[in-house]
């Protein structure tokens, strides 16, 4: 009985007329929790009704403390019909139960209707007494802290990293009820929106469990999707990453806070602790509703991405897909070629036994009659060889984290940034798909079907990344597509290798022990974990690896590697093999060694595929899917290298399937790594019989191509690794010549050199175009556009070479949903596609013109089949400015590291020392006291956090240089964008207005600011319907205001918990469904992110000199939220 | 051809902070039709602005006027818009926004001066549109703003301008402008015969300011609670005693002859002046003693026109020969020692004199 909820209502504004004949409304609140009932008087005549309720107070268990929201319903008083309601609002009171987080719920908050939208508001105030009987068999979880950030938060430091949780809750959809036959949509609507609101909430509730089974304290990096299965029900699960954390205190000596909150408090600093939680980390890891067999197997394709490199496509691709094609039709001779290549898994000694040796087709319905299998599964990645790895150092190494790592059922983290030192290598990218048939499921109403099928897929995500001779799986995320009984299950990751630091191991050497323990505090900003990287390598357990590089050294052996791929020595470091290209579904290392900027890289296609039904269906899309990946991953190889680059960080590919056809869209942001050798050009071959015209044809393509690729080149700024390795420093310099006579030993194979003969150039990326489709695939290749002056594109968090950003931030959600008219070829359906994109690209920069110089940053695409011939694309994204003179010096300055010295001073204040930490690790010859006060002098620096910097050293020099005055009228006199300046004006002279200002990035971070407290998740979900569409403004009026209402919801209960911004956030969902016949559409949307409070970094310094107060003004100023 | 393969059914942009282009606000606030507004934007250069193209430029046109049309009904009533939470808008953005949808066009402003803001004139504003060439949307919203800032004041006690200020959060420049058309619509000056038509709405504006400023309730009490709408009934009354000027031979004579010994010399049109002076100055004293019938201060302007302007134009006054007569022809009733209501000459004087100031041009 541990808990007391209070509420008290204390007034509404801006209601709606509820009485036409007195132009009023007498309205009366409900509120309502579990299934007790409160109402407050009714406020007669009255649009702006000032109740001042008692506290109303819910005497309930945390359990239902944590399933269920709060309820409170408006309504308009009647005396003689039925009270009319006027609408609701949902809140959401889990950030209370932390004490961390938030501790009142107090603000006007939006009330809702799910037809009319947002009618007005209503004042709040919500609290809750938690009596703190810590129950150890207790069914609730409250005080594990939950983020959507997909890093270590700001403020906190992770003293453990426990792994993997995931859990699933299905439920009836109230839409499919028999009951939604006689019932207003409006209660339908509230019906469905309750529910999830609850599921939610005991999902979160089950995974807090789970967390602190594993004797964590927080959940990073979690991820909630809702399936809507229709029929078979409705589907709410998530993924994330139990971790251990530790609020950073601004004090650097009280590092070991106690966190209050946390049950776990004990395990924190005693690694002993850690065999009493394997045992319990093994209850975690194997749910109970695992236990189900994995029957069959959808299909699957490990991509590490060197697949493709080097070699002749065509080949390749007629090989590939065949192979996978004919294994559902062929299932004896299948397992032949993948087995004899690699160890059989486990997982794959299963699949194959559960065979029928009976025909292919028969086999589906004996083997199980709920599930499809088809298994094409393929050699792309798994085929080749998961032989343990021959290094002797790596192999001592693995086999400590692998044993920590080898007890997890799945060695999966949904993190895509790390605490320096715990990413070590990273394999490729893995993913696995499978086809389901929803209709097939025995007990919809059951979790363990689906339980089983994620199951396979995370073994099958697992033994990919066994191939690649890695043991975890980073960047990890899951997601679904449905058309209606069929469902696409897709997960992909990253494989590749961690370090141990982070995660408990009871076998661990007395050795490592003593290590960690003053490793084992990791904070987000501290310089300890630079020297913790140096001790960790003196005791042996790993080689010196200069950061900056390190984790693009392969994890496999490379004599038996897994695919067939290019080595060379790393450019960075001379002493370890590289892949010539890597592919990442992670953000980039803000260690990593990047020459110039990176840019968003997309691949898309479109394939029609026949209306079919039920098995059939299934069947075609599976057969499918294989070509469609593959041929993504050509589109983006090819797209890679057109524009110079080497490495995709935040590889995300969504694959959506409709009744006629299969939509593919895979986003990265593409950039050249330092450490990977530079790409060939891509080189354009012809038929072999040919006519001079034929000829000419082919060397104006290429002309083409070559002019593209150093256009591109100069756009992104990437200059010759030449250049490059005289900045860096490298530890060992090397000639170039040198660094080439190496490669070209690795490179044993003849192909490349046959290539070296014939063109003169390296690793040439063959394009044979020897029909129709390679000619329309060159031109695809050549029509996207480059993005205008002034605006930089990344789809991950950080854009390589752009670090000053101002505080002028815009989020934003574009939704387009387009009707294709005619019967389409594949090709003309990829060019709709794909100008379709690149349209929506081109609309983003100009609506965002005034920004410039700006990067969009986390560029989040995803597209959908709503209906047969629509396609929807929507897309959210922040637009951050930046300071283009600083990012011009940038360039030229890499002797900015030096920096670091002043950081050493005060890191602990520091919010962004992650990256500098990265930048003190790599090796600097040049760093100099003398550089140091040069750098000083110029407002430029390399860091969000370098006008900090400046102005500490600044303040040092003051007396001494005079300068202050100079640097800061420098300052002033670069040219703001109007819009910007002209906030800054206005700022000063309005002195705010009554609604307060919350920012909303899907970043982690906030540029300029610093967060200070982590007020809890936010997770929401509407529905939105209407039933007078053209009154509304069409589609585009109503949907454009139902996502602008969506957005003031989420900022009113971000403000109401005492917050001024969202990080990390994202729509994760966007159903979109439309009758203009009967002039309704309905449109559902889930959105999620963290509250924060930040304060800008000016703020901190009171004191400031005039080079601050320059960055006050624009930071402060309204343009940006 | 790629249209005819494809057509958008839905497209939207929804940003954290409610992205707003000024240009495009002002062809909204103009009532272009988004297809004239994406010509217009491109003949304006649009399209050499990051690279984008018609297509480009249709969507965000389309968007804007989305944005525009969902915030109208928040501008409606201006205090409103700073405490709503539906859009995200800075502070500077927000007064923007509404100073210039109260903005208009003085040419339309011109038009329904002095008429009742009613449906029956709405029905005219076809005319108007068609007249002045603004197009018939915006004259639409331009009337609207006026009927609705009508409707606020027209009960409101205290000064007409902070009213205005205050409840729909324009400049002062703007709620003067305000002012002014609610004064005109209350008192409903007649502005809309032939002879009047060379006055433009901010001739009228000024007369309307110093009206306000000096004839009204609130010109002389400070007391809050007075409406400024009205003229002073009493001030009107009073008027009726400055008859004495013209009916007493004596006093017009010493009048007469005070103003030409000022004047001679000084001014080019003195033999003018000297002959038509009884005729000005019965004019003036007329038009002051008939303000007590509403039906006569409604023809204040045209009678002031047609009995004082017009003959001193046809007799090729200039306006410093005017502004001396003027002055003098006020002054010097000072001296008449058998006047005594020197107090409501001067107030009455004051206004009339800035008026024909202002007025007097071609």
């Amino acid at each position: 009985m541990p808990g007391k909820l209070k509420a008290k209502i204390v007034a509404g504004r801006h209601l709606p007329v509820m009485d036409r004949a007195s132009d009023l409304t007498d309205a009366f609140v409900e509120v309502k929790f579990g299934n007790t009932t409160f109402k407050t008087d009714v406020y007669p005549k009255s649009l702006n009704p000032q109740w001042n309720s008692e506290w109303f107070k819910f005497e309930v268990d945390d359990e239902d403390l944590q399933d269920e929201p709060l309820q409170i319903t408006v309504l308009d008083h009647d005396t003689y019909s039925a009270n009319d309601a006027i609408g609701k609002v949902y809140i959401d009171i889990d950030p209370l139960l932390c004490s961390e987080a938030a501790t009142v719920i107090s603000g006007w908050l939006p009330i809702y209707d799910t037809i009319h939208g947002i009618r007005g508001e209503i004042n709040v105030l919500v609290k809750v007494d938690l009596f703190n009987d810590l129950n150890r068999f207790r069914q609730s979880s409250c005080g594990v802290k939950f983020f959507c950030t997909t890093s270590i938060p700001r403020c906190y430091r992770a003293v453990m990293v426990h792994g993997f949780v995931e859990e699933l809750v299905v439920n009836e959809d109230p839409e499919y009820q028999w009951i939604d036959r006689i019932r207003t949509p409006r209660a339908s609507n509230e019906a469905r929106q309750r529910l999830i609101f609850l599921m939610s909430g005991e999902l979160q509730r089950k995974i807090g469990l789970k967390v602190l089974e594993m004797g964590g304290n927080a959940v990073v990096g979690y991820l909630q999707c809702f399936d809507l299965e229709g029929e078979t029900g409705l589907v709410v699960r998530a993924i994330g990453t139990a971790c251990t954390l530790e609020k950073i205190s601004t004090l650097p000596a009280t590092a070991t806070h106690p966190s209050n909150s946390s049950p776990s408090k004990d395990m924190k600093d005693s690694p002993q602790a850690a065999p009493s939680t394997l045992g319990c980390r093994s209850t975690h890891s194997s749910p109970v509703h695992s236990a189900s067999s994995r029957l069959s197997q959808g299909f699957s394709v490990s991509v590490p991405t060197l697949l493709f490199a080097g070699m002749k496509p065509r080949h390749r691709s007629s090989e590939a897909p065949r192979a996978r094609q004919c294994r559902p039709g062929f299932g004896e001779e299948a397992p032949g070629v993948p087995l004899s290549s690699g160890p059989p898994t486990p997982l794959r000694a299963q699949t194959f036994s559960s065979f029928s040796p009976s025909k292919s087709y028969s086999r589906q319905s004996s083997s199980s009659d709920t599930e499809l299998s088809l298994t094409p599964k393929t050699g792309m990645g798994s085929g080749g060889s998961a032989g343990k790895e021959a290094g002797p150092l790596k192999a001592l190494l693995r086999q400590q984290t692998q044993s920590a790592l080898e007890q997890r059922e799945y060695p999966f983290f949904t993190l895509t940034a790390f605490p320096p030192g715990f990413l070590l290598h990273v394999g490729g990218v893995v993913s696995a798909r499978s086809v389901k048939l929803l209709d097939r499921i025995h007990n919809p109403d059951e979790p363990e079907t689906r339980d089983a099928w994620w199951e396979e897929i995370r073994q099958e995500i697992k033994s990919h990344a066994k191939a690649l001779g890695c043991h975890a799986v980073v960047g990890y995320s899951e997601s679904t597509s449905i058309c209606e009984e069929v469902c696409i299950l897709s997960a992909s990751g990253t494989a590749a290798i961690l370090s141990s630091r982070f995660m408990q191991d009871g076998s661990l050497d007395t050795e490592h022990r003593l290590s960690r323990q003053p490793l084992c505090v990791f904070s987000t900003g501290s310089e300890r974990v630079e020297g913790d990287m140096g001790s960790s390598a003196s005791l042996g357990f790993e080689e010196v690896v200069p950061p900056g590089c390190g984790f693009c050294h392969i994890p496999y052996d490379e004599l038996n590697i897994p695919f067939p791929a290019q080595l060379t020595y790393c450019y960075c470091c001379r002493r370890y093999k590289v892949p010539d290209v890597l592919f990442t579904t992670i953000d980039l290392p803000t260690e990593a060694n990047v020459t110039g900027k990176g840019c968003l890289i997309q691949a898309r296609l479109c394939r029609t595929k026949k209306k079919a039904q039920g098995e059939g269906n299934a069947t075609a899309i599976s057969n499918l899917l294989p070509f469609l990946e593959y041929e993504l991953h050509t589109q983006l190889m090819n797209k890679l290298k057109l524009r110079g680059m080497n490495a995709l960080f935040g590889l995300r590919i969504q694959i959506s399937v409709g009744e006629t056809m299969l939509l593919g869209l895979a986003s990265a942001t593409g950039v050249y790594l330092t450490a990977l050798p530079s790409p060939g050009g891509i080189q354009v071959a012809g038929k072999t019989p040919s006519d001079i015209t034929y000829e000419q044809h082919i060397s104006n393509m290429q002309k083409k191509i070559n002019d593209t690729i150093s256009k591109n080149k100069e756009l992104h700024e990437i200059n010759p690794p030449e250049v490059v390795e005289e900045i860096i420093g490298s530890p060992i310099p090397e000639p170039r010549q040198r660094s080439r006579l190496f490669r070209s030993h690795s490179e044993s194979s003849d192909e490349v050199s046959e290539l070296d003969l014939s063109h003169g150039k390296k690793d040439a990326f063959v394009l044979e175009i020897d029909d129709t489709d390679a000619v329309e695939d060159i031109h695809a290749l050549l029509t996207d556009s480059p993005t205008p002056a002034g605006f930089y594109s990344c789809n991950t968090e950080i854009m390589p070479g752009i670090q000053n950003w101002t505080s002028a931030i815009q989020m934003f959600t574009s939704v387009r949903v387009f009707r294709l008219n005619a019967n389409l070829t594949n090709q003309g359906l990829n060019k709709i596609f794909s100008d379709l994109c690149e349209n929506l690209l081109k609309s983003l920069y100009f609506k965002l013109r005034s920004m410039v110089p700006c990067c969009l940053c986390h560029l989040n695409f995803t597209v959908a089949i709503p209906e047969d011939e629509l396609i929807q694309v929507a897309v959210t994204a922040v637009a951050m400015s930046f300071d283009k003179e600083q990012s011009l010096e940038n360039g030229k300055q890499s002797g900015e590291k030096t920096l670091i010295k002043a950081i050493t001073e005060n890191d602990e204040q520091l919010q962004f020392n992650l990256e500098l930490n990265a930048e003190t690790s790599s090796p600097n010859p040049l760093s100099s006291p003398k550089g140091l006060s040069e750098v000083g002098s110029h407002p430029s620096a390399r860091d969000r956090c370098s006008s900090w910097i400046e102005q500490l050293k600044l303040k040092a020099h003051t007396i001494r240089r005079g300068s202050v005055k100079t640097t800061s009228s420098l300052e002033k006199a670069s040219p703001l964008p109007e819009g910007r300046s002209r906030s800054l004006r206005s700022n000063r002279s309005y002195s705010g207005s009554s609604v307060a200002v919350v920012k909303m990035t899907p970043l982690s971070f906030i540029p300029g600011a610093k967060i200070i407290k982590y007020l809890g998740i936010i997770n929401m979900f509407f529905i939105r319907e209407t039933t007078s569409l053209r009154e509304e403004g069409g589609v585009s009026g109503f949907l454009h205001t139902f996502i602008a209402e969506v957005f003031a919801m989420v900022r009113a209960h971000v403000a109401a918990l005492g917050g001024n911004a969202v990080v990390s956030y994202s729509m994760k969902e966007c159903v979109f469904m439309e009758n203009p016949n009967k002039n309704q559409a309905q449109c559902l949307i889930n959105v999620s992110g963290d509250a924060v409070i930040f304060i800008q970094e000016s703020e901190l310094e009171s004191t400031s000199v005039q080079t601050q107060s320059a960055t006050t003004h624009t930071s402060n100023g309204g343009e940006g939220t | 051809m790629l249209f005819k393969k494809m057509s958008m059914e839905l497209d939207v942009f929804v940003g954290n902070t409610t992205v707003l282009d000024e240009d495009v606000y002002q062809l909204w606030l103009d009532g272009q039709t988004v297809t004239d507004a994406v010509r217009i934007r491109i003949e304006a250069g649009a399209l050499q602005e990051c690279e984008a193209n018609a297509e480009v430029l249709l969507s965000d046109t389309m968007d804007q006027f989305r944005t525009f049309q969902m915030c109208e009904r928040l501008l409606q009533s201006p205090s409103k818009v700073a405490n709503q939470l539906l859009f995200q808008i800075p502070p500077h953005r927000q007064t923007m926004l509404i100073e210039r949808y109260y903005e208009f066009d003085s040419m339309f402003a011109r038009e329904v001066l002095g008429k009742k803001l009613s449906k029956g004139t709405k029905k005219d504003l076809d005319d108007i549109g068609s007249k002045t060439g603004i197009v018939l949307k915006s004259c639409r919203r331009q009337f609207d703003n006026f009927k609705r800032v009508f409707k606020v004041v027209e009960e409101l006690k205290g000064p007409l301008v902070e009213n205005i200020q205050r409840h729909f959060l324009l400049s002062d420049v703007l709620a003067r402008d305000y002012a002014a058309i609610v004064f005109f619509a209350n008192s409903r000056f007649e502005t809309g015969k032939r002879k009047l038509q060379y006055l433009s709405f901010q001739d009228f504006a000024f007369c309307a300011g110093q009206l306000i400023s000096y004839w009204t309730v609130g010109a002389v009490d400070n007391v809050v609670e007075n409406m400024d709408v009205d003229l002073e009934k009493e001030f009107l009354h009073d008027l009726k005693d400055l008859k004495v000027l013209v009916n007493d031979k004596d006093m017009l004579d010493q009048h007469k002859s005070l103003v030409c010994a000022q004047l001679r010399g000084k001014i080019k049109v003195f033999s003018e002046m000297e002959a038509s002076f009884k005729n000005l100055s019965r004019a003036l004293v007329n038009i002051a003693s008939k303000l007590t019938h509403t039906k006569d201060v409604r023809d204040l302007f045209i009678d002031l026109v047609e009995k004082f302007i017009e003959p001193c134009r046809s007799d090729k006054w200039t306006i410093g020969d005017l502004r001396l007569f003027l002055t003098h022809y006020s002054s010097s009733v000072h001296t008449l020692e058998a006047f005594r209501r020197q107090v409501i000459w001067d107030r009455y004087m004051g206004v009339i004199k800035s008026c024909i100031l202002k007025m007097y041009h071609d």
